[in-house]
């Protein structure tokens, strides 16, 4: 099945200009792993290396951050809004 | 160049203010990568800190949206400093993700606010100026 997953303005240069892409899992790391494939740019800025989601960027489903569903294992469905945006913060 | 009104620019130092003694933070809207900020929104330090700041989830999915709305992006982050000069601490280059975003400070450190603002780029840090029409008093230099 195929989610449309908004993209932060830092990812965007690497789909095209892209706010919003179509791509195809069942779970967010599904999503997420397919999208970097078909955008190789964003490697290693939304998962890191040993597959953990990158600590500073957050991942909604619809309304709701993925640290608080099941994370990577979070299930998505058709219609299933993503959005990835950064995580904010400093000193 | 970062441009503000003057509208945005106090309700930005007004938050600043509000907030002490924790910093305070908020998110500019605009045409990303562009000079000028069209919106401000304001937002809870999550942190609740006098030495770090934190955007909440919740509200940088709800300014994203607000963007949207408005046809525009979220196109940079401002905070308080509240001991220190307005100059970006190794922690905010360390999480400074977005090398179009413009990082703004403001030092509260003295009696007058000081605002600057900063490209954050690869780890390094580029000194952009802040304009804001009409601000000050005719005749005088505006601050900062």
């Amino acid at each position: 099945m195929a989610v449309e997953v908004r993209l932060p303005t830092v990812l965007r240069s690497h789909a095209g200009g892209a706010a919003v892409v179509s791509v195809e899992g069942a779970t967010i790391g599904e999503v997420l792993s397919t999208l970097v494939a078909e955008y190789p740019g964003m490697s290693g800025q939304v998962i890191t290396d040993d597959g953990a989601l990158h600590k500073f960027v957050n991942i909604y489903v619809d309304d709701d951050d993925v640290r608080y569903l099941e994370g990577l294992d979070t299930p998505v469905k058709d219609g299933t809004e993503v959005s990835i945006l950064p995580a904010v913060a400093g000193g | 160049m970062l441009r503000l009104s003057r509208a945005l620019y106090m309700e930005m130092v007004a938050h600043c203010l509000a907030g002490l003694p924790d910093e305070a933070c908020g998110l500019l809207v605009g045409p990303y990568g562009g000079d000028e900020a069209a919106h401000l929104f304001v937002t809870p330090n999550a942190a609740a800190s006098a030495m770090v700041y934190e955007i909440d989830p919740k509200e940088m999915l709800r300014v994203d949206r607000a963007a949207q709305a408005l046809g525009a992006d979220i196109m940079g982050v401002f905070h308080s400093h509240t001991h220190t000069d307005a100059y970006p601490s190794p922690t905010d280059v360390a999480q400074a993700t977005d090398p179009g975003w413009h990082y703004v400070l403001v030092s509260l450190r003295d009696t007058h606010p000081v605002v600057r603002s900063y490209l954050i780029r690869d780890g390094q840090i580029t000194e952009e100026p802040v304009e804001v029409p009409g601000l000050g008093v005719p005749g005088l230099e505006a601050p900062g």
